[in-house]
């Protein structure tokens, strides 16, 4: 274990007996269990911890917990490296590896700090200004190096190994926050037995009361409520969980790491685990965040907030200086200082203000601080480290040099008011604390604490138990008494006046946003250029907008806008924080679904045997669906033709599960078909199918399919596998809310029926081999017959109709029988030469049919752009019909829809080209486009159908078909879209 | 998050239900002349407050409901079973 400089000897959280080995950049140190990365850093006195953003200056840690800036690292390795976290909140681990970023070749030898030779070019909108230029495409050009100079960890390709969940999580109350406010807040609702959810990020309740020194009272009382929580069954607590987000209807998002940031895999552990949570009631008891103060060379490693300080001593038990200056404008910091004396380093405190009071006089008398009032810092002196400071009276223009080695800084106390302005609660502004607090909330939502502006101890409890009972109350549950937490620990006050703007004219720089690289020149200069809105202000110099989100520059600009503007503070606003509060990783959000995860999927009941014969899968909407076989080829280009062949010479067999299947019963079954069908229903006799087609309310069309009357009130509709849920809805929708009166009920049965396509000229023979008994003649079961049968005690639904254009018949049987029917056709008709064909061939059979399909049916063509519109009956109403005759829709010159042929042999028609007369300039959105294409066996060549301005009437013209994507110009002809069997004599035999 | 309160299962995630346009809208007769059908299709309002919507609970049993909600604050006030128009409101 090699030595820790800075670690004392005693004191603090961390467990001296559980040593910790890891590396920096593969330097070997060594921590403590209860270390963060950043603790364990400031004892092994490494101070230089990343370059900035933009002009590579060295950096060192500036807080303690979320809202650190600086100290962002890339942990681990491998799969699991991951960039930007920050060290104030990774827990330290053993074997821990460590990278700082931001750093070319190294953090501690940076070339790019040249960067900071050029500063005073790299201003606000610098990038604008300079690589958006007049010249054309000078970002793209000027873009991998800015890439490279700017930014901060690199994401990496390889896959996480790691598992992540989301889950869901139901609870009365919610308490956002651990510290005192939180603890009492939780311990009230949860008394009244409602059911408490407590949310704290960090891995130890207690919040601020954390950074106390362990031998004081704030340490027992801290034990005492954490005890008493544990003993309240009703509550639970989550540790290293994050409150990412407020959604409407109180919903939180949280994200809960697993500890140490270390899941064990063996146990099914998850990396991280992102929670909805939905609570009736929710207490933010979010605390409050240490300001900066703004002066020259702020950001020099070894000047940090003043709380931050304090924590590393108490907490961590880590000195990081001996000679300490602390600058305030508060009370607050006085007593950071007072625990700094008391850790044995030789203490000033610059406070800006004149008149300070007599308590805090007092203490600095106890502690033996050194007292500078109505001073400020001007500018932190030294590089890498902070070697001193310059001093100045508040109205004077003298400076003299303090030497230090650790400069803390407080400019007052915001309130994390983060969460609750997520769901659109506008922060205001509190003039006698200098700060926002939380806006009007929405029913249930309740504040404890610092987040509210209550800084003394005893209101902070009082507040957080009258906060808890609020929420329970709210909640459904009685409350005994508002319960009483009584605490001998004296209130600190908390006085604060506006802290001083940085002085201008003097060398150096004040950084308001550290992580951005934001100074307060650059606030200014957007000011001046009119970026006065403190939102185009955060877009123009990227001020918060790292992955701090400005946590704590934010007020800070905004003070700086106003008295730039001339405007008091809650004029000049505050910018909209947006979840996540704190970074999260993708792999969190995403959860569990990615790879084949990513969405549901829909599997046909015969999946399993199109993979063990030989399928090629491919996805169509939720559908993996068998594409092609490998008896046919290799390729599809190659196996879909013959599949086709299959079909048209022989008989082929195909899965067709995937059609949506509506189960239609009741008295007025064939009124509501006649209803929605455009054609005639109310005739369709028992025993026979119809081919039907839906309107939309605008007329467009919506779907088609066959429907088969099997009793007398007893219909199976199909639909289109895309358009199944939706004419499921529409059905639903005009039966619940516009046609209440009709008797019938439809239910989908999609899922309950395996359907195959039995095509091809001896399909009939195949049926009559493989399903002796049944009479499959032309006479008992003709074109559009269909009818039910036992086979083997099995309902078999049999409908004799033909998407392909050949003699076919589509068999339903319930889904687990699916294959065994499959199997039994394949093995039945084997003496027939019988194959499967997948969707590729399916789908070009029936182009060269000429029938429409997903393609075509985009919810933007009629009944006229398709060729259908003699069907619609002139008899009967029908859904879309009233719509039918607006202008637009009977214009002769719409696009609808043409067959066409290829006329250039060895060139090809694709799907999606443009559609040009021939001779007119290539220019513009065309004529039409093309929806489908195929090769076809009947032609010999590309066949296509698709969209042409003016449709049919261009019979015979020649036409050019671009597709820019390939630079092809094909010239091909229109035709008739039916490119067999025009008379249909193949389907009525 | 929105929860919806189906009037068969009880109070919901949205993400169970599918949203159908403005409630408020009847449906006008079949045969109706163009110039009714067209505003129904196509002509909506757009109100910031209280609205009624049509909802339809496609992860649970189907119904197609009426929900209450205020459009500024997404505040769910009711909901009911769809229903015939004219007895509805």
């Amino acid at each position: 274990m090699s030595h820790q400089p800075r670690r004392l000897s005693s004191g603090g959280r961390i467990d001296r007996d559980g040593p910790l080995a890891f590396t920096l950049e593969g330097r070997a140190l060594s921590g403590f269990a209860g270390d963060t990365l950043a603790s364990a850093l400031l004892a092994n006195d490494i101070r230089l911890v990343g370059r900035s953003f933009k002009y590579h200056r060295p950096r060192g840690f500036v807080a303690a917990g979320v809202e650190e800036p600086n100290g962002l690292f890339t942990l681990g390795s491998g799969g699991r490296t991951t960039p930007n976290m920050a060290a104030t909140v990774t827990e330290l681990y053993e074997g821990l590896a460590a990278r700082r970023q931001n750093g070319s070749p190294s953090v501690d030898f940076d070339l790019m700090a040249i960067n900071s030779l050029i500063a005073p070019l790299l201003g606000a909108g610098f990038y604008y200004k300079t690589f958006m230029g007049p010249r054309q495409g000078s970002w793209m050009f000027y873009e991998p190096f800015i890439r490279r100079a700017a930014g901060l960890g690199r994401a990496l390709h390889e896959r996480d190994p790691d598992r992540y969940e989301t889950c869901y999580k139901h609870a009365d109350v919610a308490v956002i926050g651990a510290g005192p406010a939180g603890l009492a807040a939780a311990r009230a609702a949860g008394a009244s037995g409602a059911r408490v959810v407590l949310i704290e990020q960090d891995a130890l309740l207690g919040g601020a009361l954390l950074s106390s020194r362990t031998d004081e009272l704030q340490e027992s009382l801290r034990r005492e409520m954490e005890r008493a929580l544990e003993n309240l069954p009703s509550v639970e607590i989550l540790r290293r969980t994050t409150a990412l987000g407020l959604y409407d209807g109180n919903m939180l998002a949280l994200v809960t790491r697993a500890v140490n940031g270390q899941p064990d895999p063996d146990r099914g552990e998850s990396r991280e685990v992102v929670t909805t949570l939905c609570p009736k009631a929710i207490v933010f008891a979010t605390g409050a965040i240490e300001r900066p103060l703004l002066f020259a060379d702020n950001d020099r490693p070894g000047v940090m907030l003043a709380s931050a300080a304090r924590s590393y001593l108490n907490r961590y038990a880590v000195a990081i200086g001996r000679r300490i200056v602390v600058a305030t404008n508060n009370d607050a910091a006085w007593y950071s200082a007072a625990d700094l004396a008391r850790g044995g380093a030789e203490v000033t405190v610059v406070d800006q203000r004149l008149e300070v009071d007599a308590t805090l006089r007092q203490l600095a008398e106890q502690s033996r601080l050194t007292v500078e009032t109505g001073t400020v810092v001007t500018r932190a002196l030294g590089r890498r480290r902070v070697v001193g400071v310059r001093l100045a009276a508040v109205d004077a223009a003298r400076e003299r040099r303090v030497d230090c080695d650790l400069l803390c800084m407080s400019g007052g106390w915001s309130g994390a008011v983060h969460l609750t302005s997520h769901n659109g609660a506008k922060p205001v502004y509190r003039s006698d604390i200098d700060a926002f607090v939380p806006g009007e909330l929405a029913t249930g939502q309740f504040l404890a604490g610092a987040v509210m502006g209550s800084f003394r101890l005893s209101e902070t409890i009082a507040g957080g138990a009258q906060a808890g009972s609020n929420a329970a109350r709210h909640a459904g549950f009685a409350i005994a008494a508002n319960p009483t937490v009584a605490t001998a620990i004296p209130d600190i006050p908390y006085r604060v006046e506006p802290a001083r703007k940085p002085r201008t004219g003097l060398p150096g720089k004040a950084f308001v946003d550290f992580q951005s690289d934001v100074t307060s020149r650059d606030v200014s200069a957007a000011v001046e250029e009119g970026f006065q809105s403190v939102e185009h202000l955060k877009r123009y110099t990227t001020l918060g907008m790292g992955t701090d989100q400005g946590k704590t520059s934010n007020v800070s600009a905004v003070g700086l806008v106003a008295d730039l503007r001339g405007l008091s503070l809650p004029a000049a606003g505050t910018t909209t924080f947006r979840p996540p509060y704190t970074p999260v990783s993708v792999g969190a959000l995403a959860g569990r679904n990615i790879g084949q995860h990513f969405r549901p999927v829909r599997r046909s009941p015969l999946h399993d045997w199109h993979l063990a014969h030989g399928a090629t899968l491919i996805e169509a909407g939720p559908w993996l669906r068998a594409w092609y076989y490998r008896w046919a080829g290799d390729t599809v280009l190659s196996a879909y033709v013959e599949e086709m062949r299959q079909v048209r010479t022989k008989v082929g067999l195909s899965d067709v599960s995937t059609l949506g299947k509506i189960d239609v019963q009741g008295p007025d079954a064939a009124e509501l078909l006649n209803r929605v069908y455009v054609n005639g229903f109310a005739k369709l006799p028992v025993g026979k199918a119809r081919y039907g087609v839906m309107l939309n309310d605008d007329a467009t069309v919506l779907d088609d399919g066959t429907t088969a009357r099997f009793a007398a009130t007893k219909y199976f509709m199909t639909t289109t596998t895309a358009q199944s849920a939706e004419v499921m809805s529409h059905l639903e929708f005009l039966l619940q809310t516009a046609w209440v009166d009709l008797n019938v009920q439809v239910v989908s049965v999609t899922d309950e029926w395996a359907g195959m396509s039995i095509a091809g000229p001896k399909a009939r023979t195949a049926l009559e081999l493989c399903l002796p008994g049944q009479d499959f003649s032309d006479a008992a079961l003709p074109h559009m017959g269909c009818r039910e049968a036992n086979v083997d005690g099995v309902p078999l639904r049999t409908l004799r109709l033909s998407f392909s254009g050949e003699l076919a018949y589509e068999l339903y049987v319930p889904a687990g029988y699916g294959i065994a029917l499959w199997e039994k056709l394949l093995a039945g008709a084997a003496p027939l030469g019988i194959r499967p064909y997948g969707l590729e061939a399916l789908a070009s059979l029936r182009i060269e049919k000429g029938h429409v399909a997903g393609l075509e049916l985009d919810h933007r063509n009629t009944l006229d752009d398709l060729g259908l519109g003699r069907m619609a009956s002139k008899e009967k109403a029908y859904v879309g019909r009233e719509l039918r005759d607006r202008p637009g829709l009977t214009d002769p010159q719409r696009w609808s829809l043409v067959g066409l042929e290829c006329l250039e042999p060895g060139s090809r028609l694709r799907g999606g080209a443009i559609l040009f007369a021939s001779g007119e300039p290539l220019v513009g959105h065309g004529r039409g486009y093309i929806t489908s294409v195929t090769w076809s066996t009947e032609r010999n060549n590309y066949i296509a159908l698709g969209l042409y301005k003016g449709g049919l009437a261009n019979l015979g013209r020649e036409i050019v078909c671009a597709y820019p994507l390939k630079g092809e110009n094909v010239r091909a002809r229109i035709v008739s879209p039916v490119f067999l069997d025009a008379p249909g004599e193949r389907l009525h035999v | 998050m929105l929860k919806i309160p189906c009037p068969n299962c009880g109070e919901r995630h949205y993400t169970e239900f599918r949203y159908g346009g403005d409630a408020t809208k009847r449906r006008p007769a079949p045969g109706a002349n163009m110039k009714t059908w067209h505003d129904y299709v196509f002509l909506f309002d757009n109100p910031k407050g209280a609205h009624k919507e049509y909802w339809q609970h496609v992860l649970g049993c189907r119904q197609w409901l009426v929900l209450e909600r205020d459009t500024a604050t997404n505040q769910v006030a009711r909901a009911w079973p769809a229903g015939d128009w004219a007895t509805r409101l």
